[in-house]
């Protein structure tokens, strides 16, 4: 069987043909398999998941109920392929109905929905598990044949993807006729993904490939300007970056967080001469003002736009000819992303320039660039059994009604992601949602589940469903703020503040620490900070140039450990540098006859005295979390050996440890070992004692905690902010710790910092590497190398481990004050 | 081989520890706080708590909130560690002992055993509260509304002073913020001046409320903080709280 006549009709009169891999995603649906795709952005990959559907469905009838479920990670990338759907659906006459459904679908139409379900309905993952909580899904589904997964790369590495593997597991048992087709961008590994696809047990899903695009051409600035020695706002480039938008005819100008989007912005208004249209898109920004700068973009209004991951996934915007990165790329696979936002035609080449905003990622951006030459990818292995996610996951079956234990555990380990999930912890789980899983039995009387007399369990209140409904989801963000522009009323002699538009959301952290008068860079403009109401942060403009404030944060990537392997490689082969700048060529020289350059294995360790101090560097290049987690323990262990360390900066590259005693005399005396320093065994006791007071800890703990359901966000009837959340967060973890220190969602919190925040894994594994291949160089200056990481000193600030060496500080500078008087 | 951390450690969350060089004079009483919360005058032996809301976390798991049921124990075993540190003569509850009138119902009996082996062994007064007006009286100590302790009068809301009259109270749960090297840092206080002093909340699950609040508004005319950290306690004056 193929496509029916009138498809082939209208490929025809368009000039095209069904392409092959089209062809072949067809063939395994009408078969009823389950299949990935993967393939690169403009292949025709949106309508290769569509095909088999829109020919079942013109083939079937319309009107039998849901027949597709199309999954897409993003909200407005819903709304847009369901647009893009509508025309050769019109074009073609086809009798199918499409809709969507996200989190702002208004109550009448998702009631329509129910009553008068659409043919193909497209929607969120969230919004699948609330489907799946709903007591009437089975009825709604029961012609369910299709569930396309978009953008599948994508959803699999975080929590978004577990819940959604748990939804899936859910629907299976609801429509187990329905066939799952993937859509991926190319991974790193394929068969991950395969498996992932479909019920654990089966053969992993056939894997269809897509033609591959032409050959991107990739080229990194090289600025007549010096190339600064750290820092990552790449102003010295500015007017080169400016020139290149000039000579296109759409750039999109990638920066990898929101604060330098802000900079780089700003800048280039600053250097825009001719006015060009240029436009700021990242998440802060409101919702209303990112949609207009998508639709200039697609009316080809724009000719620049300055973004961040925002604009990475999903449909075209536009003829963009030209991607320009800024800032290292922080992985292959990333970039190669990006980078096919840039002439989203199979048959031309993408045009790309990478901007380095300092020297090591001048490096950086080298080894990328070789990376994305050879199309090597480095995606995330996918995301796999999260408890708190099980915990949600078993509310969310609660929701829909009474459920055995036995038949809830095999169908969530039929999820790949849980295949491995032991009975025991899933029964912990369960016990955790019915009655919080304390040894101290509580509360049995308030229990969420109760038992029925035919064993299941069932939901003790509809209350608690309303809650689970407003509180589901694993995307926790930092709490944010509207920020509002502020008009300056005089009224009685008094500045009076009335709040106007919406200029966008700040983290709640960030607007706190501010003050009134201080001016901040924000939505392209400086403001100045006028202070909170209760309904989020006036701010009025200002008329400075430089903002008080420097920076906020928001979206750090951290290096791929394959781009970090091809840098040190790139380090150790000096036949290489001949491809890199002259300046930093010659940086690197001068490296190599001051102190060393590590050959590949190598980890070089560096100590040398400046001022009143003694340094040590180290060149993991493992990423700033693996290093800063490394920071913490050496400290820990300088301390004890008696070199009184004071403290420590990391970076992507580099830690620096700062200290009283002298490092280099101790190891050349033999008093210290650096093996033994370096030993892997800070992993155990070290790493403990000093993570289980930790402030990452107590952030990843919120993070599960209200993953799990413990916390309650919203209630029903009033939306409590998280800062007003009953009781704090990090007063539950102490008393847990103290009393239950083996408590499930300690456990979570464990697994989440080990992965995360504290990137563990990655540490334990380069502490192997380097084991026997430390090379030490006690120098008397600071080396070529070093600089780098000792210009981050005093510009990162110390994290919530010193708080209380800070307000000793602050007192006994009051102190000093107050003596100075007498 | 993966990493697979071990499971943290019990350890006390709260150290106590009295801190002598940090006193709080009032009405020419001297007044030592304590790391845990509490406030100790050594001229009376007496030490004072306020708003240890015991049994919060079954308050809020008839909602279906299942926080962990530990908070009474964690703060009843710093309230003991507080005791054991200081060997006051008297003990001063300052109201919201208990959060809510089910409270003593709900409350476990291995807590219910220690907080009543606490009570008799030191002479206890209970101040009410707006949480207990009424709290237990079967676990030991007499109950008032208000109390003396030497010139100062001791209640559970700060109320409107007469002059010359002095008063510790708690209710408000003070916490300060303070900027330094460009971080906000908040924690608990005692805040201060020369007529009132208010407590920080003693209990595990309480919150915490800014002192820059309205809540504050017109209590104190030139006050100082003292903010509890985690080994220390620091003293600050109004101008550097934020």
């Amino acid at each position: 069987m193929s496509l029916p006549q009138r498809f082939l009709d209208w490929f025809s009169a368009r000039g095209w043909r069904p392409r092959a891999h089209q062809l072949s995603v067809l063939e395994h649906a009408q078969a009823g398999r389950s299949v990935l795709l993967i393939s690169p952005t403009g292949g025709g990959k949106t309508l290769a998941g569509f095909l088999p559907s829109l020919a079942d469905i013109t083939e079937t009838g319309t009107g039998h109920g849901i027949h597709t479920l199309y999954i897409s990670p993003l909200k407005a990338l819903a709304v847009d392929i369901a647009r893009n759907l509508e025309a050769p659906i019109a074009e073609m006459g086809l009798p199918v109905t499409v809709e969507t459904r996200t989190g702002d679908t208004p109550h009448a139409k998702r009631q329509r929905q129910r009553k008068n379900p659409p043919d193909i309905l497209i929607t969120t993952p969230e919004q699948v598990s609330l489907l799946m909580a709903d007591p009437h899904a089975g009825h709604l589904l029961k012609n369910l044949r299709t569930v396309i997964l978009d953008e599948l790369h994508a959803m699999v590495t975080s929590k978004r993807g577990v819940l959604l593997s748990l939804a899936l597991s859910r629907l299976q048992a609801l429509a187990p006729e329905a066939i799952r087709i993937g859509l991926s961008a190319t991974v790193a590994d394929p068969d991950a993904l395969r498996a992932w696809l479909v019920p654990t047990g089966e053969e992993p899903a056939p894997l269809v490939l897509g033609q591959p695009g032409a050959k991107p051409h990739i080229r990194i600035l090289s600025s007549v300007e010096r190339v600064p020695w750290s820092g990552h706002s790449a102003l010295y480039a500015i007017p080169e970056i400016y020139g290149e938008i000039r000579k296109a005819k759409m750039t999109l100008v990638f920066v990898n967080t929101r604060s330098q989007a802000e900079v780089i912005f700003q800048s280039l208004w600053e250097a825009n001469e001719d006015t060009l249209p240029i436009a700021l898109h990242h998440g802060s920004l409101d919702v209303a003002q990112r949609r207009k700068v998508e639709a200039a973009m697609s009316e080809g209004k724009l000719r620049a736009v300055v973004c961040t991951s925002t604009l990475e996934l999903g449909i075209d915007w536009g003829d963009v000819d030209l991607v320009i990165h800024v800032g290292a790329p922080k992985g292959s696979s990333r970039l190669l992303q990006r980078i096919g936002r840039s002439n989203h035609k199979l048959d031309l080449p993408s045009e790309a320039l990478l901007v380095p905003s300092n020297r090591f990622e001048v490096l950086e951006c080298q080894a990328a660039l070789q990376a994305a030459e050879a199309n090597a990818q480095d995606t995330e292995y996918p995301m796999v059994l999260k408890l708190d996610v099980l915990a949600q996951h078993i509310m969310c079956r609660a929701c829909a009604g009474p459920f055995h234990r036995d038949d809830l555990f095999a169908e969530v380990t039929s999820a790949w992601t849980y295949r491995n999930l032991a009975r025991e912890d899933f029964d912990k789980a369960v016990d955790y949602v019915a009655t919080g899983g304390y040894a101290l039995k509580a509360y049995e009387r308030y229990a969420k589940l109760k038992p029925q007399p035919d064993g299941s369990l069932r939901l003790s209140h509809p209350r608690l469903a309303m809650v689970y409904r407003l509180n589901m989801g694993t995307i926790i963000e930092d709490e944010m703020l509207k920020v509002r522009l502020a008009h300056v009323k005089r009224r009685l002699g008094k500045r009076v503040l009335i709040g106007g538009r919406v200029l966008g959301e700040a983290e709640e952290w960030f607007l706190s620490q501010l003050t009134a008068g201080t001016t901040f860079l924000f939505a392209g403009e400086v403001l100045r900070f006028e202070g909170l109401d209760e309904f989020g942060a006036l701010a009025t403009r200002s008329n400075e140039r430089e903002p008080m404030v420097p920076s906020y944060q928001g979206g750090k990537f951290p290096l791929s450990t394959y781009l970090a392997e091809r840098v040190r490689a790139m380090l150790a082969d000096p036949s290489q540098w001949n491809g890199l700048p002259p300046q930093v060529k010659a940086w690197l020289s001068l490296q190599r006859f001051r102190s060393a350059v590590p050959k590949a294995g190598e980890m070089l360790v560096e100590t040398f005295p400046r001022a009143d101090k003694h340094y040590m560097v180290c060149y993991p290049f493992e990423g700033r979390l693996a290093h800063q987690t490394l920071g913490m323990l050496l400290t820990r262990r300088l301390e004890r050996a008696g070199l009184q360390p004071l403290g420590f900066v990391a970076s992507e590259y580099a830690l620096v440890i700062w200290m009283v005693r002298d490092l280099s005399l101790a190891v050349s005396a033999g008093r210290i070992s650096l093996g033994r320093l370096f030993d892997e065994d800070m992993m155990g006791d070290d790493l403990e004692a000093w993570l289980a007071e930790s402030m990452l800890m107590k952030r990843t703990f919120r993070n599960a905690a209200i993953i799990a359901g413990l916390i309650e966000r919203r209630q029903p009837g009033k939306e409590k902010t998280s800062r007003q959340m009953t009781v704090n967060t990090d007063l539950i973890y102490d008393v847990l710790r103290t009393h239950q220190p083996d408590h499930i969602l300690l456990r979570a919190a464990w697994d989440d910092a080990a992965e995360g925040l504290i990137d563990a894994w990655r540490l334990g594994k380069m502490l192997r590497r380097i084991r026997g291949q430390i090379i030490h160089k006690a120098l008397d200056t600071v080396s070529p190398l070093a600089v780098p990481v000792l210009l981050e000193i005093g510009r990162e600030s110390v994290s919530g481990e010193g708080h209380d060496a800070l307000l000793a500080e602050a007192a006994d500078a009051l102190i000093d004050e107050a003596m100075r008087l007498v | 081989m993966p990493f697979s951390p071990k499971l943290p450690t019990p350890s006390s969350t709260r150290p106590c520890g009295l801190s002598r060089s940090q006193c709080i004079t009032l009405s020419g009483v001297e007044f030592i706080p304590d790391l845990s919360g509490a406030l100790y005058a050594p001229e009376f032996h007496a030490l004072l708590v306020a708003d240890l809301h015991l049994e919060k976390g079954t308050s809020l798991a008839r909602r279906g909130v299942h926080l962990p049921p530990y908070d009474t124990r964690e703060s009843l075993l710093q309230l003991s560690a507080a005791i054991t540190q200081a060997k006051p003569g008297r003990l001063i509850f300052l109201g919201d002992s208990f959060h809510d009138k089910g409270a003593r119902e709900r409350i476990d009996a291995a807590d219910l055993a220690l907080l009543r082996s606490l009570v008799s062994a030191i002479d206890t007064t209970w101040i009410t509260g707006n949480h207990d007006p009424t709290p237990p009286e079967d676990i030991g100590g007499r109950i008032v509304t208000e109390l003396a302790l030497g010139p100062v009068t001791l209640r559970h809301a700060p109320s409107l002073l007469a002059s010359g009259e002095a008063e510790i109270a708690g209710h408000l749960h003070p916490a300060a913020a303070i900027h330094a090297r460009g971080q906000r840092i908040r924690r608990r206080c005692f805040i201060a001046d020369d007529r009132r002093i208010i407590m920080p909340a003693f209990g595990s699950y309480t919150g915490a409320l800014s002192v820059r609040s309205g809540a504050f508004d017109g209590l104190f005319d030139d006050f100082q903080v003292w903010m509890i950290g985690t080994k220390a306690i620091h003293r600050f004056p109004a101008s550097q709280v934020r």
